[in-house]
């Protein structure tokens, strides 16, 4: 039967590579880092050049890998690389030329524990790098936060999708976690990568060789007349404010009574729903807010709940990061306090539970 | 009878005029300066090999970081030093178009010499221009990769000290020494026979593309005649004097 | 017999008056003009424009792509 479901067990990093082949992905361009390297490692396995001609190529750094995402999206291509957190730092340069020269991209940084070469072990403290622009000027990634092994596979598309629309690269923020779990995860098929002439059509900015019709095409982030410069920065924020009206993604749990909220995304979010549901049978009334789009960040939703919620706890595997944009979304309305552990520990559902009633309720 | 010049002045009698390629866009460069040359060249070579639908230039950091306004191809502009890394992408993701970098020796030899070293060591089907000056023009005449012991730049002003700087790095002689490069070659553009050497060199590093059989690369010794603190007429006999023994001309690998 | 003739047109306007068009001429046709163009250039010129054989190597050498060169064989009185 033609319309079969393809649904299999794999890991996070798996389902990021397979989803990449089947979604049109022209190129991965990456370099090893624990705990992402089955990311490469399934994509040189399943050998996408023999099949849909996706080129994938072991970099010889970060640096140049997020360079080569650059020169590959200059034409049109969709194009992409994986990494974690110490790669992830490499890659900010790239990142802020990519944006600068609006240039559309996807990134996945499968997080560890930080600062330094740090842990192995899953993290959520790239936030602030992940939401805050990360290298220097003032821009913003799209970012993603997966909680699920199926998200890691679905993302992928819908970050290109957002990439494209936008001319801006996105983030897909995922960790350790998630990156090695094992899942169902139900495979979408495959679509045809675009066409050269599909890619004229679509994207007439790239850089595919100027014809005579048409003026030639220049990929840049240099401008240095201040007055243009400030009128393409200017630009860059309508379109940020255009993707935080119209692109904010989140999942709600048992909000709409909820005296008291855990504001957390990917793992901590699983963890979070189990926490939630133990507070409730102890008779707290819990909800959960799962931000799956870190920028832009779900101020609307959260705002919307403030009639009735008391207290914010912002659970991140982190020492609180997204808690200060939470802080800003509140406004000083209801308490904001931080709960994670570090390090690549942990939290449990029974800690977090734990943390409301010391840090929100009781105090 | 005597000719006058207006009857020499025809369009029958035209031997050399500026490429259509060039843009009528001044360039920025110092009265003197070899990249104007160069970049002069890659126009004529782009025009004369009918290429310019099939090109992609990438531009470095440095003084040709605006190279992209003077030749009508389509551009993509590199952070400092990352050119052979876009390059590498483009020529891979378009591999029927012809792809070259042009780089000066602060962006290539420094801060890009990792991906300069693996783009030619897995012999990516590009061609790579290496303006070398000895300088970091751009930023004022600091100490470049390139500067020759006891050369003075602002950053060793009483001259390049091996003990204390290290010393000039010769990278064509490194990258021909890798498997991946096809040809490798040290030119100049300082008489009228080095540039029309220096053109044969960059039509073969385009027409090498079409056999894919690795990396060509030719450097290019050149003058900074306003951080080297000369005339440009100076700075030409300095290079000779100076740079040649120690960056000498001619093919280091053709194959 | 015949000789070559040659004469060039220099862009007075993009010249930036390096001069190293001055030396690679191997018949000393070009010179620098005493007037400075819109940039303050003293711009080149033909300044014994009999001797220009076209050969050429001035537009070879020019940075600034300022040189048009032309050329005609001319018979010479025998």
């Amino acid at each position: 039967m033609d319309n079969k479901k393809d649904i299999r067990l794999m890991k996070g990093n798996e389902a990021i590579a397979e989803a990449a082949i089947r979604c049109g992905v022209d190129g991965y361009f990456g370099y090893p880092i624990t705990p992402q390297s089955e990311v490469m490692e399934t994509l040189m396995l399943l050998k996408p050049w023999e099949t849909t001609g996706m080129v994938v190529l072991q970099a010889e750094s970060e640096i140049a890998s997020i360079n080569m995402v650059y020169g590959g999206a200059g034409c049109g291509k969709k194009v992409m690389t994986s990494s974690s957190s110490p790669g992830i730092s490499l890659m900010q340069e790239g990142l802020t030329y990519l944006a600068g020269a609006e240039l559309p991209c996807v990134v996945v940084n499968v997080v560890r524990g930080g600062p330094g070469l740090g842990t192995i072990q899953p993290a959520q403290s790239d936030y602030f790098q992940s939401v805050k622009g990360g290298g220097h000027g003032d821009y913003k990634l799209i970012v993603l936060a997966p909680a699920s092994v199926q998200e890691m596979a679905d993302f992928v598309e819908l970050a290109f999708d957002l990439a494209f629309k936008y001319r801006n690269p996105a983030l897909i923020l995922s960790d350790g976690m998630i990156g090695q779990m094992m899942e169902k995860v139900e495979l979408k098929p495959y679509r045809k990568r675009w066409t050269n002439e599909e890619i004229k059509q679509m994207h007439p900015w790239a850089t595919m060789g100027k014809p005579a019709e048409r003026e030639r095409n220049i990929i840049t982030s240099v401008e240095l007349d201040p007055n243009a410069f400030e009128r393409f920065n200017h630009k860059l924020q309508d379109k940020y404010r255009k993707m935080q009206e119209e692109e904010v993604r989140c999942e709600q749990f048992n909000c709409e009574d909820a005296e008291y909220l855990l504001v957390a995304y990917g793992s901590s979010a699983r963890i979070c729903q189990k926490a939630m549901e133990l507070a409730r049978a102890k008779g707290i009334k819990v909800g959960l807010l799962r931000p799956i789009t870190l920028f832009p960040f779900p101020t609307r939703e959260i705002q919307a709940l403030l009639g009735h919620v008391k207290g914010i706890l912002s659970v991140e595997l982190s020492e609180g990061q997204m808690v200060e944009d939470v802080r800003l979304t509140v406004e000083g309305k209801v308490k904001v306090e931080h709960f994670g552990r570090v390090g690549g520990v942990v939290h449990s559902p029974e800690e977090v539970v734990e943390a409301l009633e010391r840090k929100i309720i009781g105090g | 009878m005597e000719v006058s010049i207006k009857d020499i002045i025809k369009p029958e009698n035209l031997v050399y005029q500026k490429s259509s390629l060039l843009t009528e866009k001044p360039m920025h460069y110092c009265p003197g300066c070899t990249h104007g040359v160069v970049n002069r060249l890659i126009a004529e070579v782009i025009e004369e090999l009918g290429l310019q639908q099939e090109t992609i230039g990438v531009t470095p950091v440095g003084c040709s970081v605006l190279l992209y306004n003077y030749i009508d191809i389509d551009w993509q502009e590199a952070a400092h030093g990352r050119a052979p890394a876009l390059g590498t992408a483009i020529k891979r993701l378009l591999p029927e178009k012809y792809v070259f970098t042009y780089q000066g020796d602060g962006d290539l030899a420094a801060i890009g010499t990792a991906e300069t070293i693996h783009a030619c060591n897995r012999g990516e089907n590009i061609l790579m221009v290496f303006i070398n000056n000895g300088i970091y023009g751009m930023t004022g005449g600091q100490m470049a990769p390139t500067t020759l012991e006891g050369m003075a730049a602002s950053t060793c002003p009483f001259g390049r000290d091996p003990e204390r700087d290290g010393n000039p790095l010769s990278m064509t002689e490194i990258v021909a020494t890798l498997p991946g490069t096809r040809y490798v070659t040290r030119q100049a553009a300082h008489t009228a026979g080095a540039v029309r050497k220096l053109k044969k060199a960059l039509i073969k590093g385009f027409n090498n593309q079409k056999e894919n059989k690795g990396t060509s690369f030719i450097e290019v010794v050149s003058t900074c005649n306003s951080g080297w603190k000369m005339t440009p007429v100076q700075a030409n006999e300095w290079m000779v004097e100076n740079m040649f023994p120690f960056y000498p001309l001619g093919d280091i690998k053709d194959k | 017999m015949a000789k070559m003739k040659g004469a060039i047109v220099v862009d007075m306007v993009s010249c930036k008056g390096c001069s190293l068009c001055v030396e690679a001429c191997p018949t000393q046709v070009i010179g620098l003009a005493d007037e400075v163009n819109a940039k303050g250039y003293n711009y080149a010129y033909m300044v014994n424009p009999e001797a220009c054989t076209g050969c050429s190597n001035c537009a070879m050498v020019c940075p600034d792509s300022c040189i048009t060169v032309y050329r005609m064989r001319v018979a010479e009185p025998a």
